[in-house]
């Protein structure tokens, strides 16, 4: 394991495409330099259908003439093409327009987490191509042998990624870390007459060790797949709505949307201007946090080179915080809360750290007897939310629920409300917070929403 | 043009024995067919906010992937350095998918018959920066004149000018420059200190700045804010079974998620698609005809050959309602002992190719489009939606409509909200009762993603009316 603040040539390279910038008139500029290899295999009915190997690398830079910004990218880390960067950055900066509000954090906003965030684990690198195959053919097998109603496969799949991010800009601020992150998934296909089936399960960790067991996988695929059989369309109807975990994780990726600073200083957010009121029911408190050791979503710095931190969003369902970049926080009056994004280029949007909704303490199958009659979605489909006016409506998979228990699958329905209505019709909030991401949720229960199925 | 006139031996020195060299190296350790994708992409992209041209960039990547197939594995490496040590050492990564004696690559790249699906003008890379950034300045401008509601408007204008180079161990050798131009346009407006609506506009394709000439920046702005407008007045969408009817154009993406992806053919090779082993059957009414099109001058879908190096062609997917075939790549339509269709595409030099939609669309009818309104007592008329999404083995499928209105006793009447629409692949398009004359293609902003590759694509239908389908609104 590296120390977290080690240097290598990419700090060196984004440094000296900073300097160029300079050199070229520029007033303020900063630079992004990631590199990354990747590995992939798949198997298929316990063959290896593909295995992909490569490393890329990319430089970013965004530069400010005054209050004007331009920004280029390439894939060429030599002297000549850092140069032909530098130079395309400041000539589009030519055609941008003068925009007050533009320019980098303020001095003493500068900083990262100090001491190892556990980002990179060697185990993931160290892993050979063998142990790879060998744990997707794991997944899928114990998919299989399940049920003999599970009769085909999408396959298998183990993914490995290491990389290093590097960022320096004009003000003398650098900032270097690696990650490493591997992930394993399978997806079993089941038929049973005429209705065919699939579901998948997926384990995603920064360390080799802390994935779970490919007989675990596979045994979680299968379960997901068996219940989904014959599925019926419910009548439209209003019904209590359960997301599990697992889709529970898009509500979160709604409420981010919503709070995201770029939307609301835009105010193209139904949750804009809405800092101090009640949004949600009291029950809900939603955190942002970036400093989390181990996680997906944290860092040392964000992306303009801010520590990263906790920030609490919603608490007891009153927003208290929008999520953050410096650009946003200027328009709103406010600080930034080290939520800047990028890639490696442009101006920085705003992202999420580890962005979750606090548990509560009943069991998923303690919230389904509880519901009594209603709908446990566990998959969504489709792009219906539209976060300026909180309309919300989406393909939903699941269990239909009778007198507290499992009754029969469900499919080929819509729900729909409006995130409002949903937000303030959290009911219960299960105690099964898992971070298998950088969004984490545990089950919630809605009191109301519009189903939509057959007449 | 030949490949001594290619870019990618003006400025990289590749020559046509370094391409049968490096074939040959990844066909070292035995496989049945290899083949390399060069890449050269350089983009554009400007984007207002707020009246301000906020960000503008400029970005140039460069890559190779190298790819084997040893039955039915594949091996898949990529280099962004087109040094010869480093395209070798991709080639060897590749290999190692096959175990066996090597194979001698056949000496004599072919080129594909040559043919400019998109003559451009003038590329829009070459055109000046200060042209490009004023459609997005034209938009803005005609956006906020449009309307005294209109309080933010987003303008954003991207440009890509792609150069690929593709050799094959099959002997094929094709070269292509695909050029890409979009202009968007999302509008926002409100009612005094009411709640906010937006509205989204577009279009663009394989074309230069010329396309803007005729679809004008002012055109996409104030499609935008209409449909915003529209949006002011809407009512609840409402819920359950009934009748649907499409209007022409961009909702042709109906036919892409219910039943384009369930007909590539990876899927149906794999037996995991709802439509597997159905080819020869009815799976819509007698008046679908649907057709996936990578021929036509200047869509966005378009290529003149495919990334695999196939050249692309018009493939009948329905026929009057019957299954006719699949959408091929070069690994599924050997595994199917099919023919390629000219379907193999990828991202990027990054990415493995794999079987991918064009430009799909269902063909002309014969009715009327009012008399198809007319014929609907209540149902819902969607003009415009947002995206979609399916699940390939259960073949449900769903789309957003984003502009929809009440049918009511014949008549289009009050607009309602965004509604997702939810249906069955196989099942949906048999309810199509009516079929328009009025074909249309859309405005050229469709992008396709696939197992976390995204290409462009177009889509197309006439006005169809399709007799039941679950609307999935609020009031129930």
């Amino acid at each position: 394991m590296t120390a977290a603040g080690e240097r290598t040539i990419l700090a060196a390279i984004a440094q000296q495409a900073v300097e160029l910038a300079k050199r070229a008139g520029a007033s303020d500029a900063e630079c992004t330099i990631a590199e990354g290899d990747e590995f992939g295999v798949s198997v298929r009915k316990g063959e290896v259908e593909n295995v992909k190997e490569a490393g890329s690398r990319g430089a970013g830079i965004r530069v400010l003439m005054g209050k004007r910004t331009g920004s280029a990218y390439t894939s060429d880390l030599t002297d000549e093409g850092i140069r032909k960067m530098v130079e395309g950055a400041v000539e589009i900066a030519g055609v941008t327009s003068d925009d007050p509000w533009a320019g980098l954090p303020e001095d003493r906003e500068f900083g990262q987490i100090e001491g190892d965030l556990e980002l990179y684990h060697d185990d993931v690198a160290a892993l050979s191509t063998a142990e790879k195959i060998a744990q997707a053919k794991g997944a899928e097998a114990a998919a299989l042998a399940v049920d003999p109603r599970i009769n085909n496969s999408e396959g298998a799949s183990f993914n490995t990624h290491t990389g290093r991010r590097a960022f320096a800009n004009s003000r003398g601020f650098v900032s270097e870390y690696r990650t490493s992150t591997c992930s394993l998934s399978t997806v079993p296909v089941a038929r049973e007459g005429s209705s065919m089936e699939r579901d998948y399960w997926a384990t995603a960790a920064r360390s080799a060790a802390s994935l779970e067991p490919p007989e675990y996988v596979g045994k979680k695929a299968a379960e997901r797949v068996l219940r989904r059989l014959g599925p019926r369309k419910v009548p439209t109807q209003k019904a209590p709505v359960i997301f599990e975990s697992r889709v529970a994780r898009g509500l979160l990726d709604h409420i981010f949307d919503a709070i995201n600073g770029g939307a609301v200083y835009r105010k193209a957010s139904f949750l804009a201007g809405k800092l101090g009121e009640k949004v949600a029911n009291e029950l809900v408190t939603v955190v942002d946090d970036g400093t989390l050791p181990g996680l997906f979503g944290t860092s040392p710095c964000d992306d303009e080179g801010v520590p990263s931190r906790r920030t609490v969003a919603i608490e007891n369902g009153v927003l208290t915080s929008y999520l953050l970049n410096t650009y946003s926080a200027r328009r709103l009056n406010l600080v930034t809360t080290g939520n800047a994004s990028r890639g490696l280029t442009g101006a920085a949007g705003v992202g999420h750290g580890n962005f979750y909704l606090q548990p509560g303490n009943q069991t998923p199958a303690e919230m389904i007897r509880a519901m009594g009659r209603g709908l446990f979605v566990t998959e969504l489909i489709g792009f219906g939310v539209n976060v300026v006016t909180g309309d919300y409506s989406r393909g939903a998979v699941g269990l239909w629920i009778e007198n507290g228990e499992i009754a029969y699958p469900v499919s080929e329905i819509t729900i729909a409300g409006t995130l409002q209505q949903m937000l303030a019709g959290i009911a219960v909030i299960g105690s099964d917070l898992e971070f298998r991401g950088a969004l984490a949720s545990p089950a919630v229960l809605v009191r109301e929403m519009t189903i939509s199925g057959v007449s | 043009m030949d490949l001594s006139q290619s870019l990618f031996a003006q400025r990289f020195g590749i020559a046509a024995h370094d391409l049968e060299h490096y074939l040959s190296e990844a066909l070292s350790a035995g496989g049945d067919y290899a083949d390399l994708y060069f890449e050269y992409l350089i983009t554009t992209s400007i984007s207002m906010d707020e009246s301000i041209v906020k960000s503008a960039t400029q970005g140039t990547t460069v890559g190779v992937g190298v790819r084997v197939i040893a039955g039915e594995r594949t091996g898949y490496a990529y280099s962004d350095d087109l040094a010869p040590e480093k395209i070798r050492k991709a080639a060897k990564v590749a290999a190692c998918i096959a175990s066996g004696p090597s194979k001698v690559q056949t000496t004599g790249l072919e080129q594909t018959t040559k043919r400019d699906l998109y003559p451009l003008l003038i590329l829009p890379s070459e055109a000046s920066l200060i042209e490009r950034v004023n459609l997005a300045k034209r938009a803005d401008a005609a956006a906020r004149a449009a309307d005294h509601r209109v309080f933010l408007v987003q303008a954003s204008y991207v440009d890509s000018v792609r150069h690929v180079l593709v050799a094959t161990s099959d002997g094929v050798l094709s070269f292509d420059r695909q050029p890409m131009t979009r202009l968007n346009v999302s509008a926002f407006v409100r009612e005094g200190d009411g709640a906010p609506q937006s509205g989204y506009s577009g279009g663009g394709g394989r074309v230069g700045l010329e396309f803007f000439v005729e679809k004008t920046p002012e055109h996409f702005a104030r499609e935008a804010v209409r449909q915003a407008l529209v949006q002011l007045e809407a009512v609840e969408a409402p819920a359950g079974e009934m009748p649907v009817v499409l209007g022409p154009g961009w909702p042709g993406v109906l036919l892409h998620e219910a039943v384009g992806h369930g007909l590539e053919a990876d899927f149906n090779r794999k037996g995991v698609s709802a439509f597997s082993d159905r080819v020869g059957q009815q799976v819509a009414s007698p008046l679908c005809t649907v057709v996936d099109d990578g021929t036509i001058r200047d869509r966005r879908g378009s290529l003149n050959v495919d990334d695999e190096g196939v050249v692309t062609q018009q493939n009948v997917l329905i026929e009057k309602g019957i299954l006719r075939g699949y959408l091929q790549d070069k690994l599924s339509s050997r595994l199917l002992g099919a023919r390629p269709t000219g379907n193999g595409r990828r991202e990027s030099y990054q990415h493995v190719p794999m079987p991918r939609m064009t430009n799909t669309f269902m063909l002309a009818g014969e009715d009327d489009p009012e008399d198809i309104v007319r014929s609907v007592s209540r149902g819902l008329y969607c003009a415009n939606f947002g995206g979609g999404q399916v699940d390939i083995t259960s073949g449900n499928f769903v789309f957003s409509a984003s502009e929809s209105y009440l049918i009511e006793d014949g008549k289009i009447t009050r607009p309602v909200k965004g509604a997702t629409l939810i249906g069955n692949g196989p099942e949906a398009l048999k309810y199509v009762s009516r079929v328009g004359h009025d074909l249309k293609l859309d405005e050229g902003v469709g992008m396709c993603g696939k197992e976390g590759q995204s290409v462009p694509v177009g889509v197309g239908i006439p006005t169809v009316l399709i007799d039941r389908m679950t609307v999935g609104g609020t009031a129930a």
